[in-house]
């Protein structure tokens, strides 16, 4: 019964953390783009995304304590840490294992941005395009109800959100936004070079 | 406020792109121009307002806004 | 002071028109380079009260002084003869008739501040200008010669501009950067940057011989000294002067045979300065303190007269127009504020002004002002600030669309 429990306790961190995780790339895809209602001011964006994603790493920590301690998957902390090394369904889990790598990168990094510097942050914060899409895979892989038509449904409406947001994302240009400014650069202002001469 | 603990806002202009969210944190001291861009309070950071202007500093997606110190004007005599 | 010769000390010596004076000739005049000790020169130079010739007119030796104790590895000197200023022709005249006085401040300042390099920084449209210079660098000898580099400054407004010089030379990219650290303190390479104009050099040469109550000797109390001046009118020849600071600009006019009356308007500066009605500029003293309370500037030396026949709105607005494009599109406020201001402009001066584009110029002025890393979008709405006082009904007009002086449909209304 325990044993249940426990996998009920995996399954399920899992899949509330992948549903915040994709709120949360939601969100930051709408702070980037500057979104913004009359009575949705952008600092809310931006505190809920980062919020957001600490909470989502406690259930992503739950999900994985719990599958990792359960007799019944006999994975072992090594399985947890290194990609591919679980006995149980070594490709679906090992690319969970990438996913919490990177995740694991994102929050760190976000953390010290401040010391980091901007640019570092920023081209590491680029791999949350390669994050989520691992745990959506991990999930249709490895989990034992994972073609079970309400689990597929909850895959299928976290990647049509996420595909909404980056479309709406491309298409649309903002005022004031970094594309309309290269946009003006391009068109005001030629760059200062030149070369030296002796 | 002693002159070593005051703190005033700064903001590194080419890095600025116009986020505006300083102006959302910290209204009382940041406001936007007609483009987006913030204009600054040019004196110190009153004592209750220093923890919201910490976070209007975390929350620039540029890093371009800082507080540094700033000393009392001196007055001419 | 007035009704005499004008005092010739930078341009003294033989005829502009022969060219460049020779490193021989210019000996024979002046005699050779002072063996001055840097420490006395420092302070001969804050006692003269030199102030910086390329607009910003800081003191010369307490900029000196600050380099020569500044922390940190061999200082650089930096000429800066960019001359972006469109107006302006003073420094590449300089260049092509008197390197060699400009050479002297160079190797006087290095010596002052302890640089071992000396960056010579010549506006590329500017060929003969760097062509003398250069010529004038190889007249000096291997000793010299091989601590001055030559570079040519990218043709931007903005690439004149202190911390752009320096972003250029170390990376190639003549925009300017975010200060503090200004070049003074970590500048070219990381090292302390003297950035002095030509001109402040060229008379840096002369008080190093004649000291500082020689220099003092001429223009006014408040403001010693002589400058050169760029001036242009209807014509659009652009001539160089030296004046003697407190000199009016109804004199100077006089020199070139315009009548103080027939001026509309003296733009003051440059586009970095500010306009002065007619009546006024006739005795208006060129010095920087009164030019400043009259809402315009010494700036870099520019006098540029506008006749009855022109229209103000339309100066304004072509000026407008280059300073947009020549902002380095760095920051917000000036990429877009500067190219609202110039679109704004525009449209007031073909005559087709929107309902609100007069009130909109006078609450961006206010807004634009010192929100830029540099000062150039500074300069342009100072600029447009003055054009809106002093040509106030000019503007008026424009903006309810009753014609323009220059079209000779002035409407006589009250």
């Amino acid at each position: 019964m325990s044993d249940q429990l426990l996998w009920f306790a995996t399954r399920g961190a899992g899949i509330v953390s992948l549903l915040m995780f994709t709120a949360v790339v939601v969100l930051g895809v709408l702070n980037v783009s500057r979104w913004q209602a009359p009575s949705w001011p952008r600092f809310l964006t931006a505190g809920f995304h980062r919020n957001l994603s600490l909470l989502a790493l406690v259930f992503l920590g739950l999900h994985i304590v719990t599958a990792v301690v359960d007799p019944f998957t006999a994975l072992g902390p090594a399985a947890a840490l290194i990609p591919f090394a679980s006995s149980y369904r070594p490709l679906w889990v090992g690319l969970g294992v990438i996913a919490v790598d990177l995740i694991v990168a994102l929050v760190v990094t976000s953390l010290i941005r401040a010391r980091l510097g901007q640019r570092a942050w920023r081209a590491i914060h680029w791999l949350a395009y390669a994050a989520w899409p691992l745990a959506i895979v991990h999930g249709i892989g490895s989990g034992s109800d994972n073609l079970a038509p309400w689990m597929l449904a909850l895959d299928v409406l976290c990647a049509a959100l996420v595909g909404v947001a980056v479309m709406w994302r491309l298409m649309t240009v903002r005022s004031g936004s970094p594309e309309v400014l290269q946009q003006v650069v391009a068109e005001v202002a030629r760059p200062a070079r030149g070369r030296t001469v002796r | 406020m002693s002159d070593r603990d005051r703190l005033g806002l700064q903001v590194d202009r080419i890095r600025c792109d116009g986020a505006g969210l300083c102006a959302e944190l910290l209204p009382e001291l940041i406001s936007l121009d007609d483009w987006g861009y913030p204009i600054l309070a040019p004196d110190a950071v009153p004592g209750h307002l220093r923890p919201l202007a910490r976070q209007a500093v975390d929350a620039c997606p540029v890093l371009a806004l800082r507080l540094v110190p700033r000393p009392a004007p001196v007055e001419a005599s | 002071m007035s009704g005499s010769a004008p005092l010739a000390r930078l341009l003294a010596g033989p005829p502009l028109a022969a060219g460049a004076e020779s490193f021989t000739a210019h000996q024979a005049r002046l005699g050779p380079l002072p063996a001055i000790d840097g420490a006395v020169l420092i302070s001969v130079l804050e006692s003269s009260g030199l102030t910086g010739r390329g607009g910003a007119g800081f003191p010369v030796g307490r900029k000196w002084r600050t380099v020569a104790h500044a922390a940190g590895d061999w200082p650089v000197v930096l000429v800066n003869g960019a001359e972006g200023e469109p107006l302006s022709a003073k420094d590449r005249a300089l260049m092509v008739t008197r390197p060699h006085l400009v050479l002297d401040g160079a190797l006087l300042a290095a010596e002052a501040v302890g640089a071992g390099q000396i960056v010579l920084y010549v506006g590329e449209a500017h060929a003969a200008a760097r062509a003398a210079i250069g010529r004038a660098v190889l007249e000096r000898g291997p000793r010299v010669s091989r601590r001055v580099r030559l570079v040519a400054a990218p043709d931007r407004y903005v690439a004149g501009e202190e911390s752009a010089a320096v972003h250029f030379i170390d990376t190639g990219d003549a925009r300017p950067t975010a200060v503090p650290p200004r070049p003074f303190e970590r500048g070219i390479g990381g090292r302390p940057t003297l950035v002095q104009n030509v001109e402040s050099l060229a008379h840096v040469a002369l008080i190093a011989r004649y000291g500082d109550g020689w220099y003092r000797g001429a223009g006014s109390s408040g403001a010693p000294g002589t400058a050169l001046v760029s001036t242009s009118g209807r014509d659009g020849r652009t001539t160089v002067h030296e004046i003697e600071f407190g000199e009016t600009i109804g004199s100077v006019a006089g020199r070139l045979g315009t009548m103080a009356d027939g001026i509309q308007a003296v733009l003051v500066g440059g586009y970095f300065g500010g306009w002065i009605d007619g009546r006024s500029a006739g005795s208006m003293p060129l010095e920087p303190a009164g030019l400043r309370q009259a809402g315009a500037s010494f700036g870099c030396g520019v006098l540029s007269f506008l006749g009855r026949e022109a229209c103000g709105v339309q100066a304004a607005a072509q000026v407008m127009a280059y300073m947009a494009a020549e902002s380095a599109a760095q920051c917000g406020p000036c990429v877009f504020g500067l190219r609202a201001v110039a679109d704004a402009t525009a449209r007031l001066a073909a005559g087709v002004a929107q309902a609100d584009d007069l009130a909109h110029l006078e609450r961006w002025t206010g807004q634009i002002r010192g929100r830029g890393a540099c000062r150039h979008p500074d300069g342009a709405v100072n600029h447009l600030a003055s054009a809106m006082r002093v040509f106030g009904d000019e503007f008026a007009r424009h903006q309810a669309r009753r014609g323009c002086t220059a079209d000779g449909r002035e409407v006589r209304a009250s």
